[in-house]
This record gives structure tokens, sequence and C-alpha cells, in this order.
């Protein structure tokens, strides 16, 4: 493919203002924060990337043979912590989120700007921290941080992962709260509730979640921090207490935790699906308010991790009931994506390839969630590999499928180039084969009985294990192929037109990439999201 | 946006189209703030209420040992000092910086005096050894109980008198800036919200004060 040159005159936009590294260092641009935040929890996502390989690795064979069970327990830790709070949390939010709540509302940055860098600054804090319990030995707990092993019998790190993942939170905080006021107070004229794309309403559910959710696991890590240093038992049933009372106040933060993955990943599909269905979503109330819904019930379930854990039969009876209700306002979405598809204008470009996989592995990483509800199924498979393949369905099949989505989807607003489409569906669909031969087999594992986190395991599970090794490999292949293309098109990609997907939301409605200011005058919006008659039609790359 | 005068734009940062828009946005922010705080908060008041369940005798024990009246004229100085922080708010809508500034200093000087009996009184729990861990001396029924009523005090107070120490440090610069004449009753931002987490410490104190100050007398 040849270079295409830059216009010779090139229009000013928020790269090109100032190359300084100070610059970026001190923005207060919510898009070179997003940019950052980017670069971060790429870094991120390849150190949990680097454990799980470990993890794979070690399960080739029936010994433990590659490691020691100790270091196996550390490898799945650091796995666990890095994905959940330093790459999934923030992955959608505050990259994709950061660069586009303002653009979509019509705003010229978040309402508060300097806690935004801020957010960013305490991020790297805690990840430099917990960079620091990587280098110097590691945690061994699980992510879960379950007591009393955590507050009292790990000869770990503990106290500086747990400092580390409350930074951290405070970084989630920080964006949450930014995000409500921005879309409460900064929505341009015109931009009515019922107007604003889907993806901002994803995104107020979920900063809605952050806000309520994570000061409660904060205070029930800093009770572990404190009864471990001072041996101060809280949680410590010697003397007293209730280790059950710390899973509560966990899985409160927790298993809402899941729906900070899964929301803005939703987000990311009903734009892309209705962009290249070219048709309004299917139910657009109710696939607004089915947000907000899943906010809400997400914070009634959080028992369900603790089933089988000694909590009363009729506590279990109520949170399993509740957790058959989130299903509704997840079904109800995917059914609203697909009757969008539905007699669309389909083209399958990348974006719309992930946002295609994510529906079908969401509703089994979801089905199999009702399984997981059902209390005697539960007891059978708790602590199996079906729960890790369950909720890889979700967080990887689902969160991730969601950011490569909008990654490929923005990319062309982000950066200002299209990235090569043809390798984007080579990408694509090795990652889809690859995690379904990653995942897939872990259902059947955990079935039959393979509990997890544990580094050797009975020779008859070897078949199964080799097969979900060598899914990882090829779904490693996958990750690392949009990092090699997207780098690339920075350089050699096509130039990109303001709108190439024709879609309608006011973040297209400016050039690409946009100035500093984002919108050259504060836009009037007169149209409804998702009319498609609003803007002009061009050709769709594909 | 529209206004054109150099004063009514004061304050104003570049990315609000309008001052209104900037003070609806501070003000909605703190109170998210706020929600947040409540969270942090509301685990220590799950924890309390778990264990106040499970060990209600040890909890009247532990309460026994609080100093009432510390406690008592804590209570009066905090809501004094919300007093104070809601006539500054008024003072300065008003154009009043030079008496919003006299009140913010009075009510971060009520903070100090707040935390300095606070001092005194944790200072009374260490001779008394009432302090759960290797420090206990307290001879009381069911200690291991005790000592957990005075680990959630201890917790709940300390997270509090934190959030009081912000807040003195947090008046006082406010009060110097409006002593300097930043603030107009258009730009008033900072000393609204500021009173708002103010209120809100002394609510959280509100909450405490009976659930571990006044058990004993409830029994009584």
């Amino acid at each position: 493919m040849a270079t295409i040159a830059a216009p010779a005159v090139e229009r000013e936009n928020y790269l090109n203002t100032d190359f300084r590294v100070r610059s970026w260092l001190l923005t207060t641009d919510h898009k070179r924060i997003g940019i950052l935040y980017l670069l971060s929890i790429t870094a991120m996502f390849f150190v949990g990337g680097f454990a799980a390989t470990m993890i794979r690795l070690e399960l080739l064979t029936p010994a433990g043979d590659l490691m020691s069970s100790d270091t196996y327990n550390k490898m799945f830790t650091i796995h666990g912590i890095v994905m959940v709070f330093f790459f999934l949390i923030p992955s959608i939010p505050a990259t994709l989120g950061n660069f586009l709540v303002p653009m979509m509302i019509g705003a010229r940055d978040l309402a508060f700007p300097k806690i935004n860098l801020a957010s960013w600054y305490m991020y790297i804090t805690g990840a430099g921290l917990m960079m620091y319990v990587v280098l110097t030995g590691g945690v061994d707990t699980g992510w879960t941080f379950y007591v009393p092993f955590s507050s009292t019998y790990s000869n770990t790190h503990v106290i500086a992962a747990v400092v580390a993942i409350f930074i951290a939170g405070f970084s989630s905080i920080f964006t949450g709260f930014n995000f409500i006021v921005t879309i409460h107070r900064m929505r341009a004229p015109g931009m009515t509730w019922s107007r604003l794309p889907l993806f901002i309403w994803s995104h107020y559910a979920t900063s809605v979640i952050m806000v309520l959710g994570t000061p409660v696991v904060a205070i029930a890590l800093t009770l572990v921090a404190l009864e471990r240093a001072f041996h101060m038992g809280i949680f410590d049933p010697r003397l007293g207490g209730d280790p059950l009372l710390f899973q509560h106040l966990f899985w409160f933060y927790s298993h809402p935790a899941v729906y900070i993955m899964i929301l803005p990943s939703m987000a990311v599909v009903s734009e892309v699906v209705s962009t290249f269905s070219r048709k309004r979503v299917f139910g657009y109330a109710a696939v607004a308010l089915a947000s907000i819904a899943i906010a809400v019930l997400g914070f009634l379930v959080w028992a369900h991790h603790m089933f089988v854990a000694g909590i009363s039969a009729y506590a279990a009876l109520v949170f399993s009931l509740l957790s058959y209700f989130v299903a509704v306002p997840s079904a109800i979405k995917v059914f609203n994506w697909m009757a969008t598809m539905y007699k669309g204008s389909v083209s399958l470009a990348t974006p719309m390839l992930y946002a295609m996989g994510f529906i079908g592995l969401f509703t089994m990483g979801g089905m199999t969630g009702l399984y997981l509800a059902a209390l005697g199924i539960d007891v059978h498979v708790h602590d199996t590999y079906f729960v890790i393949a369950h909720f890889h369905y979700i967080m990887v099949g689902g969160a991730v499928m969601g950011y490569l989505a909008g990654i490929h989807f923005w990319w062309p607003k982000i950066s200002g180039r299209m990235y090569p489409e043809a390798w984007g569906k080579i990408a694509a669909a090795t990652i889809f084969i690859g995690f379904n031969l990653t995942f897939f087999p872990q259902f059947v594992l955990g079935y039959l009985g393979m509990p997890r986190r544990y580094h050797a395991y009975p020779p008859e599970f070897q078949v199964l294990n080799v097969m979900s090794t060598a899914g990882a490999s090829i779904l490693a292949v996958g990750y690392v192929l949009p990092l090699i293309y997207l780098l690339w098109s920075l350089r050699y990609g096509e130039v990109a037109p303001d709108n190439p997907w024709a879609a309608t939301g006011l973040e297209w409605r400016t050039p690409s990439p946009p100035p500093t200011e984002n919108f050259p005058e504060t836009p009037v919006v007169t149209w409804e999201a998702y009319d498609y008659s609003s803007v002009a039609e061009v050709p769709v790359a594909r | 946006m529209h206004d054109s005068s150099a004063v009514a734009t004061h304050g104003l940062r570049h990315h609000f189209a309008d001052m209104e828009q900037q003070r609806a946005s501070a003000t909605l922010g703190m109170w998210v703030f706020l929600v947040t705080e409540i969270m942090f908060f509301g685990g220590l008041f799950a924890a309390y209420l778990v264990y106040r369940t499970a060990h209600y005798d040890a909890w009247v024990i532990g309460s026994e040992h609080m100093n009432f009246w510390l406690g008592t004229i804590n209570t009066v100085i905090l809501l004094c000092s919300s007093l104070l922080v809601a006539l500054a708010v008024h003072a300065v809508q008003v154009g009043q910086n030079r008496m919003c500034a006299i009140y913010l200093w009075i009510a971060s000087a009520m903070g100090v005096a707040f935390l300095a009996l606070k001092g005194i009184e944790y200072h009374a729990h260490f001779v008394e050894g009432a302090v759960p861990g290797a420090l206990w001396k307290l001879a009381v029924p069911d200690p291991r109980a005790v000592q957990m009523f005075f680990y959630i005090y201890f917790v709940m107070t300390g997270l509090h008198a934190l959030h009081v120490t912000i807040g003195v440090a947090l008046l006082a610069v406010i009060g110097w800036h409006a002593a300097r004449g930043r603030y107009s009753p258009v730009y008033y931002s900072p000393v609204h919200v500021s009173g708002l987490y103010w209120h809100f410490v002394d609510v959280v104190w509100i909450f405490l004060y009976p659930l571990l100050y006044l058990i004993a007398h409830k029994k009584a």
C-alpha cells in the first residue's frame, strides 16, 4: 500500500500543538490524558499477560514442573490484580471514555480537568507500587485478599499491594466523579438526556458504580492492612471478628466492578453496531435504562460469590434470585443489538467484527453466569475452572473485545490515521479463535471437577489443558498484532477523514484528530441520537 | 460566554460556558464526592453494626470507658463551627469577604480545638490501657469483644479526625483567599463547597457520638 502523504498544511490539533514532554505530563486536556492512560494500561496489560502466559505454560503438563506452587500462587495473584485493577477497570472509561465523553456531549473538557490529570498520576503511583510488589517477590493471596490468609498467614507484600489498589481505586473514583458531573452539567445546547449517545448512558452507569462501590473496597482493604500491621483483628475469628464480613465488603465492590468492566464495552458495542448497520439502535430508551438497571441490580447480588462460604440459606436464596434479575437488562441489550442489525445495512469492518464477537461471547458468559447463580450448580462448580471460564468469557470475551472494537472504531479520530483494515480483520479473527480455544475447554475442565488455583492436576485433564494453552498462544499473537499495526499506522496509515464511518456522534463532526478545544464553536444539537439522515452519506471504509 | 464585563467572569475557567455552569458543576462535584465519602465511612458503619449486634454487652462496657463530657463538648464545638461556616457562605454571598474570612478562621480554630480534645481522650485511653493489642490493660469481661469495640472506635474516630484535619487546613486556606478578596457574590464556589465538606464532617460526628458515647446511657 502506498503511503499517503500528510496534507501540506497540517491543521492544528491536540497532538501537534506542543511536542514537549512537559506539555504531556502537565496536560489538562482530556484527550491527552486519555492517551496517557492508553499507554499506561497497555503496559499493564502486557504485565498481566506475562503472568497469564506463565500460568498457561505451567498447566501444559499435569506435574507442577515449571515453577513451585508458591511461585504459581504469585503468578495468578499478579495476573488477577493487574488485569482487574490496572487494566480492565480503567480500560475503556479512562482511555476512550476520557477522550470521548466531553466530545460526544459537545463540551470543551471534563468538568474538572486537573482532577482528571491527578487521577492519572494516582493510577501511575498505584501501578508503580504494584510493579514494586511484583519485582520484590510478589503477593500470593489471590486478587480477592481473603482473610485470615491475607491478614495473618501470608508472608508476601500484602500491605504494599493493598495500598497500590487503594490508590488506583481513587483514580477510578476521580474518573467516575468527573464523568457524572460532566454529563449532568456540560452538555451542549440541545443535547438532552434522550439525545445522548448510548455510550454516554453506559458511562454514566459505570461512573455511578465507581463512585458508590470503590470506597467500600478501599475501606475493606484498609482494614486488612491495619489488621496485618497492628495485629488487631477486625476480621480475625480468634479475636471475635468475622471473616465473612470481609467477603461481604469486598464483593460489595468487586461484584459491581464486573459491571464497571462490561458496561463501557456495551457502550462501545451500541455505537459500533448502530454505525455499521446504519440504523438507529433498536429500543434506544430500553438500552439506555438497561445500563442504569444493571448498575442498580449489580449492587444487590454480591453474596452470590459466597454461597458456599457459610451464609444463611435464606440469604443465599435471595441473592440467587437477584442474580437472575441481572440477566434481564443484559438480555434486553443483546436482543436490541440483534434487532438493530436485523434488516440493517450491515458492513463487516473490524470494529463490527469485534462487536459481533462481543455479543456472542458475552451471551455465553452471561448464560453460564445463570448456571452459577443457581445454588445447586454453584455448589458443584464453585472454585473450579467453570467459574474461570465464565468470567473470562465476560471479561476477555466481553470487556476486552469491546475495548478493541472501540480502539479500532475511534482510532481514526484519536490518531488521525486509518488502521490497516485487512490486518484488523485478521487480528479480530485470530483473537476470536484463540479466545474460544483457550476458554471453552475450561468450561469442560471445571464441570469435570478441576479446581482453580492449583499448579498441578490429574493426568486425565491434560488434553483439555493443552488445548487451552494452545489457544492462549494464538490469543497472544492476536493481541500483539494490533499493537504492531496500530503503531505502524501512526506513520504509514492512510490519513483519516473527519468521519470515516459516516457515524452520527458529535465527535465525528469535528476534525480528525480534534483541535484542543474539541469544537471550533460550541455545537448546537438539533437531531436525535443515531439519526443517519443528519450526516452526509460517505462511502464506508471496508 | 454572554457576560461581557470582566467582573462577571472573574474566576471562570476556560472550559465552562458561564459562571452558572461552573458553580453548578462545583456544587454537584462536591455532592458526588461526599457520596463516595458516605460509602467510605459506610463500610465502617456496617462493621460497627455487625459487631455491635454480635457483642452488645461488650459495646456497653466499651462505651462506659468513653469520656462522655469531652465527647459532648466536642459535639457542641463541631455544631457551632458548622453554623459559622454557614454564616461564612452567607457573608461571601453578600460581598463581605472580611467577615467570611473571620468566620472561616474561627471555624477552623474550633476544628483545632476538637482535635485537641480528641487527643486528650486518646491519651487517656492509652494511659488506661484501653488500646487493643499489646497495650491492652483493661480488666473487663469478654476482653476480646471489648477490644473489638475499641478497635472500631479508633478506626472510625481516627478516620474522622483525619477528615477534620483536612477540613481545618481547607477552611484556613479558603479564609486566607477570602481575606485577600478573591471571592465575590458571583464567584464563591470554593467557599460553598468547602462548607459542604465541613458540614459532612460534622454530620459524620453526629452519627459517631451517639453510637460510641451514648450506648451506656441508653442502658441506664
